[in-house]
């Protein structure tokens, strides 16, 4: 419509934009580029940094571009649009001008600072800075700031942009950073100098245009322009978000947010952004064989040797259970040697989910996706904590309750999401009647166009979970949550490799044992495919064999360990809470001797007779794409769009009266997996949230 | 000269009681009733014939400002706020309205918020301003007693005035940043557009008005318009308070016809300059943020908003400062500086940053301990400073330092090199940078 464009003529070239387009990104669609410290995209105005001056004819002074709205904009006097100038002599003195003033407090650490290769300011100064210093006075110097074992604080340089505070406000939720003093003793702290109490608190370090706030954990250890950078996936939770590996050497120096706006916009949550520690400790770099109660390291053909021997000695008695971790070739690859075998007990839901006895991929997945929240006028959650079990898309949620007036209510453990939400319950039982109430919220979600249902993985564990998929979905449907165009209806995993895994098909085969029967004892042999967050106390006698990257539970338990690459160590398959197929690459080398496992699983096959018909990954992939089309598919999730499968009513739910409540999907977010629990930063993260922390004194 | 029989602030001394009774035996709440009979716009039009220009310092024409209120109260009800955050070195007027005649800007107030279609308004006190507080309170309970304000009150239109108390900072003067103290947030200004008239208290729309402004709006309702536009030159006209300070031999507050010569209004009330004529150096003619004005240009200059602009000046809030040949007019300018590098909120960088490095620079200057480079350093910075932020406090900062450079370059040249003459190892030497 033309009505909602403005004609401007920017540097002597017409142009139209929306009236609702800032002056800065007018600008930008015109070519030019706009200098900025404080404005950022995905966080409101502050207009404070006066960067991005500009002329506009006619205006007494130069206009702060990233705060003028087009749309208000008055035309010249003679009616032609109003001309804009974003370079000549006039703009240049200004921003010389605040380049100026920026620097005349900031120190000149460069050669020691983090940001350095990476300052918005050194980069900005290079375009707008003097040669010299006009400023022969004493420098301010502000005190750092504790902020916690993630955050590095040295707040002399700061150029007081507030993308922090705003940050911490508006997208974390918690309103616990912010600017105190004025005029030049103004500073940048935490409430009461505690750490961000956020799953994000890393996010604002990357949004730090200066070496103000930097990673405590990468402090010192390697220049931007020295690192292999490599785009991957994340795996510590399962949304997959988009992230960037920046190696040195053999060692991965940090991981850092990349753009997926399908995905986690910019962000990364803190266990995903800070567990890179965890890759180089307790990691499994050899094969290890139990000898007389003691594990001893062992070479690969005596590890294989052995574990072929105990998985060739009885097909009913041997069960393979695969990890939160898994990734699709090694699913494919175990499952094809254990089937091979004539084994049928695999399982890839170590705690006992139950998603559906027909295995309708609808039923496991987050059909309205992550950005469909967005377009969600209700939610409901059910049995989930997002903020732990996916942080990210917890601060999606808080975008759209904040401006979609996203009404969001919640039954389960009834916590701190960021976001106000009506608490209908606790348990399995409130999902009963729950449409017959009359509260807001149920009224609300009654009348919603776009009800959106989200039921936690860990909602669907115990002798209840298939009685609460069920009922959820009924709630769904009768909410009217599916439609032709729209199916509002969920499961928030909080394990990366779980719906690969399910796709793949490793549920139990024909009269095969499900995980809780594995683990009742009474097996000979006992693959773990990276599995740790089992009890393996009634195991007795059984032989474990532990294929994974990190001594944790599983390999302390284990009679034969076979390591494994770890995800930045390979290129792998990742499905994502939402069926997004998506793939990690390799960053670094595996440790050790350490191999990717779906190999490790093709040796195997061979010493037991039964050799598997793949020799690369490219092959292997090859037959994961024929045996499941969905994989063929990258990058994309099967979105919201008409499934049929979810608008036939499922099974009646048996009575939830006397369920258990639902219960937290993990004690620890910084602990939920091997990588994580070997990570000292996580450590340290998870000391501080039980308020263990032991106060580090400044440098 | 204006004559008494012309004043509005009858009581500006104190010398009568501030109380109900005799505010209205000065004439107030007069016809308070039939004013707001009239529609809204006559309100307008009739302060817009008057002439009135707001008496906060900007001058910006009070009718015309009223009329950017929407004409229809919508989703979102209409405020007015009465900027009693006085807070401008050198002005002291709001407060003696709010002390001794309290009762025209109550009065004041209703008028305007009739005129804006208000209900409410809120009249935000500056912090230091103890007895103020109290005396406004104390009138502002008699109005609600006498019936004259509140719900269903006398004069027909539901209005609830509300005297809310600072914490003392001179920004919270700025109107956003006014505004945002007044929700309870860190008073800093705020980016406009919106204007408050679109988006301001609460998002709602909002004029933010001096008390002055406020408080004289009845009586030219009451006087007629031509009356109040009858006094001072076009476009500059009405009555206004004056508030001398400095080296004269009597400084006063007082009521002055707009336009009056700066010898008149010192020779009539303030007793003359200290010392005679001979001796006035420089006068800052608006409160401290505005440009110095020497003496020769000054002595037979109209006070008023044009002229002083044409002199690269202001009538400001009407401040007068006037200093004697005793002063140190860069230690006078470099104390400015410290009160304005003292008071800058920190929210935007060339005033957080430029206001302290002014400042430092001019105390260095005082003592001669300077480049002769520097004064066109200070001269550069401080047109950084200018109108590169978000609200008006760089330019007041940036101000008194140009009028400094403008007109007395040759005493800091002077005193730079007084300072040099017996130290010949400094001269000519640079300091090394560290």
């Amino acid at each position: 419509m033309a009505d909602d464009l403005f004609k401007l003529n920017i540097d002597g070239k017409d142009i139209e934009v929306p009236k609702h387009y800032t002056l800065m990104q007018a600008c930008e669609e015109a070519g030019a580029e706009i200098p900025r410290f404080c404005y950022h995209e995905r966080l409101s105005v502050a207009g404070n940094c006066r960067m991005c001056l500009v002329q506009w004819k006619g205006a007494p002074k130069p206009i702060a571009s990233c705060a003028q709205t087009v749309g208000d904009m008055r035309l010249n006097p003679d009616g032609s649009p109003p001309n804009v100038l974003t370079s000549g002599d006039y703009v240049e003195k200004a921003r010389n001008g605040v380049m100026e003033f920026l620097l005349i407090n900031h120190p000149l650490d460069c050669p020691i600072c983090d940001q350095g290769g990476e300052c918005d300011l050194q980069d900005q100064a290079m375009a707008y800075g003097r040669s010299g210093s006009r400023y022969a006075l004493n420098k301010r110097a502000v005190e750092n700031k504790n902020m916690g074992p993630l955050v590095k604080t040295i707040m002399t340089r700061c150029i007081q942009c507030t993308r922090c505070v705003r940050f911490a406000a508006e997208v974390a939720g918690v309103e616990e950073l912010g600017m105190i003093s004025r005029g030049e003793d103004a500073e940048i702290t935490t409430y009461l100098e505690e750490s961000l109490s956020s799953e994000l608190s890393g996010n604002v370090i990357d949004l730090c245009p200066v070496g103000a706030l930097t990673s405590k954990p990468y402090a010192y250890n390697a220049r931007p322009w020295e690192l292999r950078k490599t785009e991957s996936i994340d795996i510590m939770d399962a949304m997959g978000a988009g992230i960037r590996v920046d190696a040195k050497g053999a060692g991965v120096m940090r991981i850092m947010p990349v753009l997926n706006e399908e995905v986690n916009e910019e962000w990364l949550s803190d266990k995903s952004r800070f567990v890179w520690d965890g890759l180089a400790r307790q990691r499994l770099d050899r094969p290890y064989v139990r000898e007389n109660g003691k594990l001893r390291p062992a070479s690969w053909s005596e590890a294989l040797q052995k574990t072929a021997e105990a998985l060739k000695a009885s097909k009913e008695k041997t069960g393979f259970i695969a990890g939160d971790l898994v990734e699709v070739e090694q699913a494919r690859a175990a499952l094809d040697l254990a089937r091979n075998l004539d084994i049928a007990s695999t399982d890839c839901r170590p705690a006992g989910a139950s998603y559906g006895a027909d295995g309708v991929r609808e039923k496991y997945i987050l059909n309205p996706t992550l950005m469909g929240v967005e377009e969600a006028d209700v939610l409901l959650l059910i049995g989930t904590n997002p903020r732990v079990e996916a942080s990210v898309w917890n601060a999606r949620i808080r975008k759209a309750w904040l401006w979609n007036d996203l009404q969001v209510g919640l039954i389960g453990e009834g916590v701190d999401l960021t976001y106000d939400y009506e608490h209908l319950g606790t348990g399995p039982a409130d999902l009963d009647g729950l449409l017959k109430g009359d509260s807001a919220f149920v009224t609300a979600f009654k009348n919603a166009k776009r009800p959106m249902v989200v039921v936690g993985e860990h909602a669907l564990v115990g002798e209840h979970g298939l009685d609460v998929l069920n009922a959820a979905h009924q709630i769904a449907l009768d909410a009217g949550a599916i439609t032709d165009e729209w199916s509002g209806f969920g499961v928030l995993h909080n394990a990366a490799g779980r719906v690969g895994a399910l796709d793949t098909g490793f549920v139990p085969g024909e009269n095969g044992l499900d995980t809780k029967a594995m683990l009742e004892g009474g097996l000979d042999t006992l693959v773990l495919l990276g599995a740790d967050e089992l009890d393996l106390s009634k195991l007795g006698d059984t032989t474990v064999i532990y294929v994974g990257s990190h001594g944790d539970r599983g390999s302390s338990r284990a009679d034969i360990i076979l390591p494994s690459a770890a995800y930045t160590e390979m290129e792998a398959t990742y499905v994502n809470t939402e069926g997004r197929v998506q793939m990690t690459r390799k960053a670094v080398q595996p440790k050790g001797e350490a191999r990717e496992a779906w190999a490790i699983f093709r040796a195997l096959s061979e010493l037991t007779g039964k050799t598997l018909s793949y020799d690369s990954a490219d092959q292997l992939r090859e037959q994961i794409r024929e045996h499941n089309p969905i994989f063929a598919g990258l990058g994309f999730a099967p979105g919201a769009g008409g499934h049929e499968a979810l608008s036939q009513a499922p099974e009646k739910a048996n009575n939830l009266a006397g369920a258990r409540p639902f219960e937290a999907p993990f004690e620890d977010f910084y602990l939920t997996n091997p990588i994580a629990r070997a990570s000292k930063t996580m450590a340290e993260c998870s000391l501080m949230k039980r308020g263990l922390e032991t106060p580090v004194a400044a440098e | 000269m204006l004559q008494d029989k012309d004043r509005i602030f009858t009581n500006l001394y104190g010398a009568h009681s501030p109380g109900l009774e005799a505010a209205k035996k000065r004439g107030a709440w007069h016809l308070t009733r039939e004013m707001l009979q009239q529609t809204p716009e006559w309100i307008c039009d009739q302060i817009k014939a008057s002439g009135l220009r707001g008496r906060g310092g900007a001058g910006f024409p009070t009718g015309l400002k009223w009329t950017f209120m929407p004409k229809e109260v919508r989703d979102r009800p209409h405020y007015l706020v009465v900027n009693a955050d006085e807070s401008e070195p050198g002005t002291c007027k709001d407060r003696e309205i709010m002390r001794h005649d309290p009762h025209l800007l109550i009065e004041g107030c209703m008028v305007a918020s009739y005129a804006m279609r208000a209900h409410a308004c809120y009249v935000y006190l500056r912090g230091e301003y103890i007895a103020e507080r109290e005396a406004l309170e104390k009138a502002v309970k008699e109005a609600y007693e006498a019936g004259l304000v509140g719900k269903n009150n006398k004069n027909g239109w539901d209005f609830d005035i509300y005297v809310h108390h600072g914490a003392g900072a001179y920004i919270c003067g700025e109107e956003t940043a006014l505004l945002e103290s007044l929700e309870g947030k860190k008073g800093q200004p705020r980016l406009k557009p919106p204007f408050p008239a679109n988006a301001g208290l609460y998002g709602c729309p909002t004029t933010v008005n001096n008390v002055e402004s406020i408080a004289v709006a009845p009586t030219i309702l009451r006087r007629g318009a031509e009356w109040f536009a009858g006094f001072g030159r076009p476009n500059n006209t009405g009555t206004k308070l004056f508030c001398v300070s400095g080296h004269v031999n009597k400084p006063c507050n007082v009521e002055e016809e707009m336009s009056i010569t700066f010898r008149d209004l010192i020779e009539t009330h303030c007793g003359g300059i200290r010392g005679g004529w001979d001796n006035l150096k420089a006068v800052i003619p608006g409160g401290s943020s505005v440009p110095m004005v020497p003496a020769e240009q000054i002595m037979d200059a109209y006070m008023d908003f044009d002229t002083l602009r044409d002199l690269r000046s202001g009538l400001g809030t009407a401040a007068v400062i006037v200093m004697d040949k005793s002063t140190d007019l860069i230690q006078a300018i470099a104390r400015i500086s410290y009160f304005y590098k003292h008071e800058s909120c920190g929210q935007c960088t060339p005033c957080r940053e430029g206001t302290g490095w002014m400042w430092r620079v001019l105390e260095r200057m005082a003592k001669g301990q300077a480049e002769m480079s520097d004064i066109d350093m200070l001269l550069d910075v401080a047109s950084q400073v200018e109108g590169h932020t978000i609200c008006a406090l760089g330019d007041a900062a940036a101000w008194p330092v140009q009028g400094l450079i403008r007109h007395f370059r040759h005493e800091i040249e002077d005193r730079i090199s007084e300072y040099r003459a017996p130290r010949t190892m400094v001269q000519g030497a640079n300091v090394a940078a560290e």
